[in-house]
């Protein structure tokens, strides 16, 4: 019987050699696929365990963590809530990191990012209880108040960049939210937050400046369109268009008005700089028609449409439909039919026109800083395209002066200072008020930021709404605290 | 077959099993301290009643051996005194992690229960002088198995998450099937070592392999309608896959016929093949198996994702004893103990614990191997690979190689039966070890096979 015995002998050995290896799979080969699997909760008790590193602006928390007595031994705080939700966004136990950079730079707030290796390493030899990376960002706290008090209760956003470098200024969207509520150690807060949160009217949890791809852009479309027929060479900006109070379009029986369904001037012809000044539909239209859609799609895309960028949240690419009719193109190229913009990409349009044609990659992490608060990484700025030749933007940027000063984007002006910009008043439903936009620069002749605001359906203002009236004040409001 | 004849008393051991149970010990101790220092930050004021205790309990162990089994083999009381400790750490530790302290707690309870396994262990070694004098018990034994495995259907029975597999006396619960597994395995010697010449040379060929007769396939036919009748009446998958396991072994190692385990497989997946389609619970722990971290899966299957991403935390050195998170998991200290460990000791201590119990079952396997009657032989291959079968279905389940099912780590997990049961067990193998490594008395009858007797004239 010692044969058989001994075959089975062999078969244990199998047994055994099978249950290692699994339990080598397990710890080893697949742990960190197992670590990081959803609702893994030792990793995230892990990561709210360590201290995670702060949001800085200027050396000062907008978001940081406090020692608390319970299990996750960490209490994050926002010190001022509201007016940083979507720049925090939060840190929740139960539905995770993320609305803003706390979910976008998670690895580095927790300190797993590859980035921190070094500073891991050193730590450990140094003997510092391990910390994740602070991050200071590019908002100015005066910008980001600002914005946020010019745009009060009324549902829109605020962004503003420097346009020498993409650095994004501040960043505002409304409805916002607490989130403290959302980073509770008492579950059932925390639940009873996210439930309110998500089904909130106006969503306050998107963060109407990236994402969601919401917005028709209206008649700040027209600076694209403008920058199009420039760079075309045909045009320049004292170029004769027509006009006319209603645009005929061909292949429809319906035209394209004028608002107000006044002519743009006399002899149903208007100058280009005129057109853009008093935001004339009709003579746009007809350039949209001239250019077709494939160069003001072109156009677009020089400006940043249709690209995947990371501030480092995740921003919804703007787009332009494909294949258009001439009559579709006329309605582009005034920011109508199915252009869908985020007021960063309108920002970017600006900042772009400001700065020599050239469009740098928006940020708002200017560095990270090690868990002893040195410096371990910093972003640089950096070209995302050329829109425009440098005489194009010059051309532009004097256009979008006339705006300011005399036409339909008076109420944007800054006293003492000059002011380029473009108004726009998106239709969006049919029984709704308009969006009211505004998108611009300043100081013109040395820029040093750019604005995009939007007031969903007029704001406060309702159906009287025009983006001058309601956009552009907080757009002046919102420069004048940047460049005091 | 023929033997040396040597005047050198062969090495019996008895110092070396002294030596490595102090190091056994010692480690145990250390696990110990090394947890009480991680909850509290200091070394426990009653270390040294604890350590007493457990040094008194390996130490009559070893006493016993030196009077009534000094040539047992030296490695299994050091490896089961290892397993047994480790097993009562960690329990001491999720106590700890429950805010209860150690005599309120379940650690407690196990040492009570380790006292009485090591008391019946003795009495086994002391009233069993030879293991042959069980294969008498042989029917006897498997009418109380029978019993013992139907004792959950009587109103005794007690039915806990789902298994009714318990019998409950007044305070005490007890899962008779964990008794079963050691009477059926000397039931299973004593009958097959009488009939395995017949079950081992009457067939027919089939395809190059000689099958048995229908009329010997009997025995086999009733051990697969016990395993079916436990599984579907008591819902106790893990029993069935090793009594079932246990029969097929011993009826291939008493036969030395491949045809043996080919039926048995067969049979076992035709089992298969029909619990699965009539048990839900069946289905939802092959959907565990092969789908543990699907949506479906999450809800039904949340305690092995949870044991498993605490192995996976634990990584290749642990957390460190104390420092993990083990009571997330849900029954941290029984049926899952083996990922608490994992969690806490890493790959390294998964690694020792495993080839704690490979030790083990080698030396029984070993002690098979050496005996010379049919009877022990039989019976230390049929308790050793018990005991493979269950580290190996526990392990396996936890760890994803085989479905989840509800059997305990041998020594290590809670529970009382478990711990008494398999005491009992290891006290045979170290009777039948001692058997096995005593030089044979040149010129005594006594030690000849019981056949042999039957010739004798005087």
């Amino acid at each position: 019987m010692n044969q058989p015995i001994r075959r089975l002998s062999m078969l244990v050995a199998a047994m055994f050699v099978a249950i290692l290896a699994s339990s080598t799979w397990i710890q080893v080969l697949g742990a960190q696929e197992i670590n990081n699997a959803d609702g893994n909760r030792r990793t995230q008790l892990e990561n709210y365990a360590r201290e995670r590193g702060e949001i800085l602006l200027g050396g000062q928390p907008i978001a940081t963590s406090e020692p608390s007595q319970d299990d996750l031994q960490w209490q994050r705080v926002y010190p001022h809530p509201e007016t940083y939700s979507h720049v925090t966004g939060y840190y929740s136990f139960t539905y995770g990191p993320g609305g803003g950079v706390e979910g976008a730079a998670d690895g580095l707030l927790s300190g797993r990012d590859d980035k921190l290796f070094y500073d891991r390493i050193t730590g450990t030899i140094a003997g510092r209880t391990p910390k994740g990376a602070s991050l200071e960002l590019t908002i100015r706290p005066e910008v980001q108040r600002a914005a946020k008090e010019a745009l009060g209760d009324q549902r829109g956003a605020v962004v503003a960049l420097d346009p020498r470098t993409g650095a994004i200024l501040a960043m505002v969207s409304h409805p916002d939210y607490d989130p403290n509520g959302l980073v509770s150690h008492d579950a059932e807060v925390e639940k009873e937050t996210w439930e309110r949160l998500t089904s909130a009217p106006g969503n306050p949890l998107v963060n109407r400046t990236i994402e969601g791809n919401l917005y028709p852009p209206g008649s700040v479309f027209k600076i694209i369109t403008a920058a199009a027929a420039l760079e075309d060479g045909e045009w320049d900006a004292d170029s004769t268009l027509p006009g006319p109070a209603n645009l005929d379009l061909p292949q429809t029986e319906v035209g394209l008005p004028n608002h107000g369904g006044l002519a743009c001037g006399p002899g149903d012809e208007v100058a280009f700089d005129i057109a853009m000044q008093d935001s004339c539909n009709t003579a746009f239209g007809w350039l949209g028609m001239e250019l077709g859609g494939e160069k003001i799609r072109e156009q677009a895309s020089q400006f940043g449409f249709g690209d995947d960028l990371e501030v480092p949240m995740e921003v919804a690419p703007s787009t332009i439909p494909k294949d258009l009719s001439p009559p579709q193109e006329a309605q582009v190229a005034i920011g109508q039919y199915e252009v869908r913009v985020t007021p960063l990409q309108v920002a970017m349009v600006s900042a772009a026109v400001a700065n020599d044609g050239d469009v740098m990659r928006p940020y708002m992490i200017q560095s990270v800083l090690g868990s002893d608060l040195s410096t371990i990484d910093e972003t640089n700025p950096e070209q995302l395209s050329e829109a425009m030749d440098s005489s194009t933007s010059d051309e532009l940027t004097e256009m979008m002066e006339l705006v300011v000063s005399n036409g339909t984007g008076t109420q944007a002006a800054v006293p003492g200072v000059s002011v380029a910009g473009k108004t726009g008043t998106a239709e969006h439903a049919p029984d709704a008020s308009p969006h009211a936009w505004f998108t611009g620069f300043a100081p013109s002749d040395n820029p040093e930021i750019a604005v995009a605001v939007v007031v969903e359906e007029g704001g406060r203002a309702g159906s009287e709404a025009y983006g001058g009236a309601v956009a552009g004040p907080i757009s002046s409001a919102v420069m004048k605290a940047a460049l005091e | 077959m023929s033997r040396a004849i040597t005047t050198i008393t062969p090495a019996r051991g008895r110092n070396i099993e002294l030596l490595l149970t102090a190091l056994a010990l010692g480690v145990v101790v250390l696990a110990y301290v090394n947890v009480t220092v991680a909850q509290d930050g200091e070394i426990p004021p009653d270390l040294l009643g604890h350590a007493g205790v457990l040094g008194l309990i390996a130490l009559g162990v070893h006493l016993v051996l030196r009077w009534r089994a000094s040539f047992a083999d030296p490695i299994i009381l050091p490896v089961v005194t290892l397993l047994n400790g480790i097993g009562l750490v960690m329990i001491h530790r999720l106590d700890l992690a429950a805010g209860k302290d150690f005599t309120s707690g379940l650690a407690s309870r196990q040492v009570l229960w380790t006292g009485l396994g090591v008391a019946i262990a003795l009495i086994v070694l002391v009233t069993l002088r030879d293991h042959r004098t069980l294969r008498g018990l042989t029917y006897t034994s498997g009418l109380l198995a029978l019993i013992f495995i139907a004792m959950p259907l009587t109103p005794l029975g007690h039915t806990v998450y789902g298994a009714r597999i318990w019998i409950k006396l007044g305070l005490f619960t007890f899962q008779p099937a964990e008794v079963a597994k050691i009477l059926l395995a000397i039931f299973f010697a004593g009958y097959l070592v009488q009939t395995r010449d017949m079950l081992a040379l009457a067939g027919r060929k089939f395809m190059g392999i000689s099958f048995p007769r229908a009329r010997d396939l009997g025995p086999l036919l009733i051990a697969c309608v016990v395993a079916a009748l436990v599984l579907v009446l008591e819902n106790d998958f893990g029993t069935t896959l090793l009594l079932f396991g246990l029969f097929v072994a011993m009826l291939y190692v008493a036969t030395e016929r491949i045809s043996w385990i080919v039926l048995g497989l067969g049979f076992a997946a035709i089992g298969a093949f029909i619990a699965y389609q009539f048990a839900s619970h069946i289905r939802t722990r092959i959907l565990c198996w092969t789908d543990t971290f699907s949506q479906e899966g999450a809800e039904q299957c949340g305690q092995l994702a949870t044991g498993i991403m605490g192995m996976a935390a634990g990584g290749i050195s642990g957390t460190g004893l104390g420092r993990g998170r083990p009571w997330l998991t849900p029954l941290p200290e029984s049926d899952f103990i083996f990922t608490s460990l994992a969690e806490e000791l890493g790959l390294i201590g998964v690694f020792a614990i495993i080839l704690l119990y490979a030790l083990l079952i080698e030396r029984g396997l070993r002690s098979a191997i050496g005996l010379r009657d049919g009877f022990g032989k039989l019976l230390a291959t049929g308790l050793t690979f018990v005991l493979a079968i269950q580290v190996f279905v526990v392990i396996g389940g936890v760890t994803r190689v085989i479905p989840l099912t509800g059997l305990t780590l041998p020594f290590v997990a809670y529970g009382g039966s478990s711990l008494l049961t398999n005491w009992t067990l290891v006290a045979i193998l170290l009777r039948i070890s001692d058997h096995a490594r005593r030089p044979e008395p040149e010129f005594d009858p006594a030690s000849m096979d019981a056949p042999t007797q039957v010739v004798k004239t005087r």
